[in-house]
Formats: C-alpha cells, sequence, structure tokens
C-alpha cells in the first residue's frame, strides 16, 4: 500500500497535471530551498531530498550549480542564488536575473552529501526528455544502487515507451529493491529473475554482496543466477576472444599472404616487406591529405581510391627492387635477406625524413567507423570490413593463381624451376611480376592496416616477424596454408592473451612453432615431392 | 693429417700472427697512451675513448662469435644479439649486486628497481650474482643454455637456411618483449644501470676503464686462437663441409646436428663474453640491446670485412661501428641509415666476399699468376 502511495506521489509529482499538486509542490519546494540557507549539513542534506524529490523544472538547474560549487545563500535574507557559468547571479526560486547582494555565502558540501547531490542528479535526469540521457541516468542508478531514487524511478518506469529505456529501468529498480533491507522477499526473487535477464557483469556485481539477514531463498536464488551468469559471460569471453583472434588473423594473413608467394616463387625472403605495407599506408595518407584539401566530400571514397594507387606504389617499387638487386643474388637467399633488409632501412629513413618521424593522421571514412552490440560483445565496423576485405584479397589472388596464365606460369616455377624453364616460361620475368604482386599485396595491407594502426615509419617492423611466423608455420608454397596458419596464431593469441599477458602469449607462440617444426619442418601444407629439396 | 695433434701455434699462419701482434700493441699502447702520457701530449688519448674502443673490441668479438658460425658452417642467426645481451645481463646483475646500500633506497640485498616495484625479497634467479666467479659462470651458461636448447631443437628437425634464420630472430625478438616486462625481474624498459664498482674498483675510474680495455683485447685474442685452432683443425673441414653440402657431408656419415650444435653453442658463448665485458665499458644495459635489427647489423660488420676469414669479421666490426660513431655525432646523423642500408646492399652485390676475403683471393691470384709465369705450377698449394 504504502509502495503504491509512492507510485502514485511520483507520478503525480513527476507529470504535474493535477490542481492540487502545484502549491503543494511549490510549498515543499520553497521550503526545501530554505534549508539551504541555514549553512548546517544536515539541513542541507534534507533540502538536496527535498528538491530532488520535488519535480519542480528548476531542480535539476539547482542541485547541478550545487554540484559545480556555484550555489550561494543570504544568511539574512535566507534566499538562495546561483551563479550562472556565464558570471551572473540569478535567483534560485525563480531563475531570474538579480543583482548580487553582498554576504553572500557558498553552499559548501562535504563528501557525504556529494553522494546525495549525484543519486539526485541521477534521478532528476530520469525526466529527460532524451531517451539516451534517461537511459544513461538509470545505469547509473544501477550502479549506485540509491535507495532514494526508488520514488523517481518508479515514476520514471511507468511514464516510460522506450523498451531499451524501461529495461534499464526496471534493472536499475530491481537492483534497488534486492539491496533494500525492507522490500520483500516475493519483490527480491523477481528483482533477482531481472537481472539474471541482464546478465552482464555489473549484474554479477549487484547479485553478489547481498545485505546480511537476507532470506535463505534469496541469497539461494541469487547464487544460482550468478552461475548462470558466470557460465555464460564465459562463452561470451570465448566468442569475443575468437573475434579478436579473426581480426588479428586477418591482419596477419593480409601481411603475409604477399610474403608468402615471393617466398613460394622464389625461395627469397624479403625483409622489406613491412615496408611496402608501411609505404601503403602512407600513401593513403596522401590520397587523404589531396582529398582534405581539394574535395572533402570524396573522404568517404579515400580507400576505394587509395587501394589501387597503393597496390600500384608498392608493386612499382617491388618491381624495381627485384630488377635493381636482387635478380642478381639468386641462389643465394641469406645474403638476399641481408641486401633487403639494407633495402628496408633506407626505405624507413626516406619515409622519415620526408614526411617526419611522428604518426601520420588517417581518418576512417563514415561507413568504418563505430561499432555494433551482438550480445555482450562490440564490434566495430573497421574490424569487420578488413575481414570482409582480406577474405576478399585471398579468393582473388586464388583466382589469379588458379586461373590466369600469370598464375600458371608461377604455380609452375614455385613446383619446379628447372622444369618451368626447360617448358619455355620466361621464369625472371615471372619471378618480377611475383615480387611486384607480392609488394602490391602488401600495399594492400597498408591501405587496410591504415585504418587501425599508427601510420608511421615503423609501421611495417611490427608485423614482419609475425608474419614470416605465419609462412613457416602454414608451409611454402600454397595460399591455403597461409590462410590457416593466420588465423591459427591469430586466435591462439587472443585465447592466450588472458591468461598469460600479451607478451608470454607471444612467446609461448614462438615456442610453440619451433616444437611444430620438429614434426613439420616445412610447415602445415608443404609441397611434396622434389620441389623439397631446392 | 700429420697437423692433427699438432700445438695450437702450428694453425697460426702468417696473418693470425699479425692480427695478435696488432691486437697486443693495440692493448699496451692505448692504455699507455692515456695513463702515461700528460693531456697536453698530441699522443695522449682520452679516457671516453679508451671506453669507446673498449667497445669496439666487444663488438669485434661478436663479429668473431658470428664469423664461426656463418662463415665456417653457414649458419646465419639474426639473433646472435640475444646471446650478446644475456652475457651483459649476467654481468650487470653481479654489477647491481656490488651496489648494496649505496642505492637510491640504501637497501643491502634489493637492486634500487626491485624496491621501487615494491618486491620484498630477491628472486630466485638472482640468488649468487654477489660473487664474481659465479656471474662468470653464468655469463658463460645463461647464453650457452639457451643456445644448446635452441639449437638441439632446431637442427635436429633440419631447421635450414632462411627458415633458421627467421626462427632465431623471432628468438631474440620475444627475449626483447620479455625482458621489457617489470615482472620478468630484470629492471624492465630501464634495464640495469648506475653500476658502482667490479671487483671492489669503481667501474668509472680511469684505471678500471683501462683494465677493461685490456681485458676485452685479451679475452678476443684468446677467442681468436680458439677459432683458430678449431676452423684449421679436422672438425673445422667438416664444419666447411656441412656449409657447402650438407646432405652430402650427412651421407658421409657425419653427425652434422652435433656439429652445428657445438659449433653454435660454443659461438653462443662467446657472444655471452663479449657481451659481459662490454657492460661495465658502456655502464648500462637494456632490453633494446635484444632488438632484431641489432643482431643484424652485426651480421653486416662480418659481411663488410669478409666472412669465414675471423680477421675480417674484426676488422668489419671495428670499421662499421667507427663509422657509425663519426656519422650519427655530427650533422651527417640523419643519412646514417642510408648509409648502413646502403652497405647492406652493396656488400652483398660488389664485395660477396668482404675486404679481407677480396684482398686475400686477389694476393693468392697474384701469387698463382706469378708461380704459373715463373713455370713453376708444380709449386702451387694443393688447397
Amino acid at each position: 500500500m504504502i509502495r503504491f502511495c509512492k507510485v502514485l506521489a511520483a507520478l503525480l509529482l513527476a507529470i504535474g497535471c493535477t490542481f492540487l499538486a502545484p502549491s503543494v509542490r511549490a510549498q515543499s519546494f520553497d521550503e526545501a530551498l530554505q534549508k539551504f540557507t541555514t549553512d548546517s549539513f544536515s539541513d542541507t542534506g534534507t533540502a538536496i531530498e527535498g528538491i530532488a524529490a520535488s519535480g519542480n523544472p528548476r531542480a535539476a538547474e539547482i542541485i547541478g550549480a550545487l554540484q559545480e560549487g556555484r550555489l550561494f545563500f543570504h544568511p539574512e535574507a535566507r534566499k538562495v542564488y546561483i551563479r550562472s557559468a556565464d558570471g551572473r547571479t540569478l535567483d534560485a526560486a525563480t531563475g531570474n536575473a538579480v543583482n548580487e547582494p553582498s554576504g553572500l555565502k557558498q553552499v559548501r558540501l562535504i563528501n557525504r552529501l556529494r553522494g546525495m547531490v549525484q543519486a539526485a542528479m541521477g534521478s532528476l535526469t530520469l525526466q529527460s526528455p532524451n531517451p539516451q540521457r534517461r537511459f544513461d541516468a538509470a545505469q547509473a542508478v544501477f550502479k549506485s544502487r540509491d535507495a532514494a531514487a526508488l520514488p523517481a524511478l518508479q515514476g520514471a518506469l511507468a511514464r516510460e515507451t522506450e523498451t531499451r529505456v524501461r529495461n534499464a529501468l526496471a534493472e536499475a529498480r530491481a537492483a534497488i529493491i534486492l539491496h533494500s533491507p525492507d522490500a520483500k522477499e516475493t519483490d527480491k526473487i523477481d528483482a533477482i529473475s531481472v537481472l539474471r535477464e541482464r546478465g552482464d557483469q555489473e549484474a554479477l556485481a549487484t547479485l553478489s554482496g547481498l545485505p546480511a539477514g537476507s532470506p535463505p531463498s534469496v541469497v539461494k536464488l541469487a547464487a544460482d543466477a550468478r552461475s548462470s551468469i558466470e557460465y555464460r559471460l564465459a562463452i561470451w569471453a570465448a566468442v569475443q576472444n575468437a573475434w579478436y583472434g579473426l581480426s588479428l588473423g586477418s591482419v596477419l594473413l593480409l601481411a603475409a599472404i604477399g610474403l608468402a608467394i615471393t617466398f613460394g616463387v622464389m625461395g627469397v625472403i624479403n625483409m622489406a616487406h613491412g615496408e611496402m605495407v608501411m609505404l601503403g599506408a602512407y600513401t593513403t595518407f596522401v590520397v587523404q591529405e589531396i582529398i582534405r584539401a581539394h574535395n572533402p566530400a570524396l573522404f568517404d571514397y579515400s580507400l576505394a581510391i587509395a587501394v589501387p594507387l597503393a597496390f600500384m606504389v608498392a608493386g612499382a617499387v617491388g618491381i624495381l627492387i627485384e630488377r635493381g638487386i636482387i635478380r642478381f643474388l639468386y641462389g643465394r637467399p641469406l645474403e638476399t635477406l641481408l641486401a633487403t633488409w639494407g633495402i628496408s632501412l633506407i626505405l624507413q629513413q626516406a619515409v622519415r625524413t620526408y614526411f617526419g618521424p611522428t604518426n601520420k593522421e588517417v581518418g576512417n571514412p563514415t561507413w568504418m567507423s563505430g561499432a555494433f552490440e551482438v550480445g555482450h560483445i562490440t564490434i566495430t565496423y573497421n574490424r569487420l570490413w578488413i575481414i570482409v576485405f582480406t577474405l576478399a584479397v585471398f579468393v582473388a589472388l586464388l583466382a589469379l593463381l588458379r586461373f590466369t596464365r600469370i598464375g600458371l606460369e608461377m604455380r609452375a616455377v614455385t613446383q619446379n624451376r628447372t622444369m618451368a624453364a626447360s617448358m619455355g616460361i620466361r621464369t625472371s620475368r615471372v619471378d618480377a611480376l611475383t615480387f611486384g604482386l607480392g609488394s602490391g599485396i602488401a600495399g594492400i595491407a597498408g591501405v587496410a592496416l591504415s585504418q587501425i594502426d599508427n601510420v608511421s615509419p615503423n609501421l611495417g617492423q611490427g608485423y614482419i616477424i609475425d608474419s614470416f611466423l605465419v609462412v613457416v608455420f602454414g608451409g611454402v608454397g600454397n595460399l591455403w596454408g597461409t590462410l590457416v596458419g593466420a588465423f591459427t596464431l591469430g586466435i591462439a593469441n587472443k585465447f592466450l592473451e588472458p591468461f598469460a599477458g600479451a607478451v608470454l602469449a607471444k612467446i609461448a607462440i614462438l615456442v610453440f612453432i619451433i616444437l611444430f617444426m620438429q614434426k613439420r619442418p616445412r610447415g602445415l601444407f608443404a609441397l611434396k615431392g622434389r620441389a623439397v629439396e631446392a | 693429417m700429420a697437423r692433427r695433434n699438432a700445438p695450437i701455434i702450428r694453425t697460426l699462419d702468417k696473418g693470425a700472427m699479425a692480427f695478435l701482434f696488432l691486437v697486443a700493441v693495440a692493448a699496451i699502447a692505448i692504455p699507455a697512451a692515456n695513463l702515461l702520457l700528460p693531456p697536453s701530449s698530441p699522443f695522449h688519448v682520452p679516457t671516453y675513448l679508451v671506453a669507446l674502443f673498449g667497445k669496439y673490441v666487444c663488438y669485434a668479438l661478436l663479429a668473431l662469435s658470428i664469423d664461426l658460425i656463418w662463415g665456417y658452417c653457414g649458419i646465419l642467426s639474426l639473433g646472435h644479439g640475444a646471446f650478446f645481451a644475456l652475457g651483459g645481463y649476467a654481468m650487470g646483475m653481479y654489477l647491481m649486486r656490488q651496489i648494496g646500500t649505496r642505492g637510491v633506497y640504501a637497501d643491502p640485498i634489493l637492486p634500487d628497481f626491485m624496491v621501487f616495484l615494491n618486491w620484498k625479497e630477491l628472486p630466485v634467479f638472482w640468488y649468487g650474482f654477489q660473487h664474481f666467479p659465479y656471474a662468470m659462470l653464468m655469463v658463460l651458461l645463461a647464453p650457452g643454455a639457451l643456445a644448446f636448447v635452441f639449437g638441439w631443437f632446431a637442427f635436429r628437425s633440419r631447421v635450414t637456411g632462411v627458415y633458421l634464420s627467421i626462427i632465431t630472430q623471432a628468438m631474440t625478438f620475444a627475449l626483447m618483449l620479455g625482458f621489457f616486462r617489470n615482472n620478468f625481474g630484470f629492471g624492465g624498459n630501464n634495464g640495469l644501470t648506475d653500476f658502482k664498482d667490479i671487483l671492489g674498483f669503481n667501474v668509472q675510474a680511469q684505471s678500471t676503464r683501462n683494465a677493461l680495455f685490456i681485458a676485452s683485447c685479451i679475452a678476443l685474442a684468446l677467442c681468436f686462437i680458439v677459432c683458430r685452432a678449431l676452423v684449421t683443425s679436422k672438425f673445422g673441414k667438416v664444419l666447411v663441409a656441412i656449409r657447402d653440402a650438407e646432405s652430402r657431408t650427412r651421407f658421409l656419415g657425419y653427425r652434422v646436428e652435433s656439429y652445428k650444435l657445438f659449433v653454435w653453442t660454443l659461438s653462443a658463448c662467446m657472444a655471452g663474453i663479449a657481451g659481459a665485458l662490454y657492460v661495465p665499458q658502456v655502464g648500462i644495459i637494456n632490453p633494446s640491446e635484444f632488438a632484431p635489427g641489432n643482431s643484424i647489423e652485426a651480421v653486416i660488420w662480418v659481411a663488410v670485412g669478409g666472412r669465414g676469414t675471423l680477421t675480417g669479421a674484426v676488422l668489419g666490426a671495428i670499421l662499421v661501428n667507427y663509422a657509425k660513431t663519426t656519422f650519427t655525432s655530427g650533422f651527417l646523423a640523419e643519412y646514417w641509415l642510408f648509409l648502413l642500408g646502403g652497405l647492406f646492399i652493396a656488400v652483398t652485390l660488389f664485395l660477396p666476399r668482404g675486404i679481407v676475403g677480396t684482398a686475400s683471393h686477389w694476393w693468392r691470384e697474384r701469387r698463382d699468376r706469378d708461380d704459373a709465369v715463373a713455370g713453376d705450377a708444380a709449386a702451387r698449394p694443393a688447397e
């Protein structure tokens, strides 16, 4: 019965559409306001509560001013003033600007009162016309579990039309009821089922730490709900890890796939591969700079423009390197490794000299920014698009190798160079094109990485070792090996991280690969037959 | 075959003797010029230069260890910096324990960074490092054990060529990540520094610096003799056979893995000694020593000097580092990486034998030509 009255009262106060209410409210509001002028902490507390409960349209402003230390009072006149943000003095009761009387004193707060102010603000914003603010306020109440907010909550709940906010309000109410010592057992049981429905980390926190003296049935149900939530959260955590792993794997795949091609066809480790990725990222940066300067409307298409350009820039540099340096070093893979390391140093320093050593700002187009939620995990659009993009690149490359003339020649050279040459394939041309293709794909990877990583001269360095491990793990000469290798390492890394930390996870992966090479020295998908002993 | 039991002195040819002589001259002349000559003398060597030369000698020793495996066994390690750094950390731990109560927090047992991290007691792996002999043992054992385990797995499964290079690079990268962490117990990002004294002598003192320089020269000379003895022995011939035709050597009945593992572990120990001598002379050891770039740079020293020559590795290390010091301290600092990168490319393309290799090749050709002119073809050495 009492609860019903409270609901009724809150409703009346909040909607404020009866004849009687305004005078009652006006009276209680003025009375509450008066309490600020006594300069006693307990009276200030009463005032805060009274104003919050009054439903007066000025309540939010007054409490807000109090929170920011802008509420003043005149002890003799017993009037309260607000100093607005722009320095004017307003009458707190009416909101009209007045001349500042002399002898104003600030309403002082202590920590206990600050807590009350916060709770009051929470319940006041529950009445905001903006649904997002109501939702946030409900969440705040859910966390604070402040019993004083209950009436306001009940009122808001009765009026609420949006399901999302309604649920949040119901959960907040459940949290308060569960922790209030005088709520009825049946109400508490209902509250537990509401919280169980919510099922996240905060619900878990609310369900644990019940007040002493809760009825045994409630305690038991809460424990049940907790274990059910924990189980669900564990599953979601696994899903989240798998998602992160897929995301990392796609990045690794993008960085490693070009490397796998060049290594497969030419047996050459290109230590400058990471710098091709960096060139792609810088191409994106330059494209975006030009678009910003000349035609900002095209910004959403910047990546679509950057992808072919990055492919061409990195591919051209790759062909240049192959024709200029690497072709003189065939049959000497270790020397090639050193020469390409030299190239990587030069490219890095060249970019550092030209663009400067600092990180460059590469923006996300609108369709790549933001996130959405699936269950309890957050999926950002840029990660999602990168996975899609990676798979598209992979499929395109697979098709190229499978259905085109040059793809056929590449496969032939990978399997047996001498035989391919004897059959009339110009292996040196295949080498140059392969190197160009591998570098071009690295450039495309750079476009994708520019969306999730810092664009700096060191960008490529961070990926080079990981992509080598992918190639070593997956095996040479087979793109599927690279795919499986990249996603395995990505997912394994993310599943190990929560237990071991990022660094130990990396070390563990390395040890695993070394042990794996005991069993299969040539990777998961090794070429068989005579091609093995090069 | 008669040379198998020959005394070590026999393994040192004219070039090697000349090299040892030069090292001896440096070990005597530089400290003498520092200690005996007055600062006004034009031949006076300031103390900071002694430390700098000492650093070069340590680098030369690292290069020597790389040349032993790359030049004679064809194992290109891109992770030798890891062994160097491990040796350095072992020495650094000894030096940290010597600080005692003179640290900022004046804790008699715990080094400063542990007090700062609020650790209550010394981790087990720090035990014993207050004793110099134990620390020196660890200088050899820590890199040696890592190399043994790593090599045992890698060589047993016949990981060769670029695969091995990449795996060694990943190894040093992983160690770098590990040592950067505070809870690893090696000072994290800052590493170990602020050393006070070594064997009771002040690390900063002029005499100590000279003594460390001489010690580095002695270590270099001893390691050189060991390497030289090794590569001129029958064992060394097998190593070269493995380098040139691994499968064939295996089919001839040699246990290729054991040969590789031995020389790999030995080389790691040498790199560890180099690191241990390096740390007191530069006064700090931190995880950036593990950076993969450092290891590759050390490989290029060997390539510049000439792999498979031993003396070339030392020469290359000193030349490249001298160039680095000159370049990075002036207005040309920005262009150093261009030069270094260009060096990588130029040496592999145009000077695959390196300086010493090219010179001795040229020398041998000329001698052969002279012999041919003299019509004494029969006198050619049967190499």
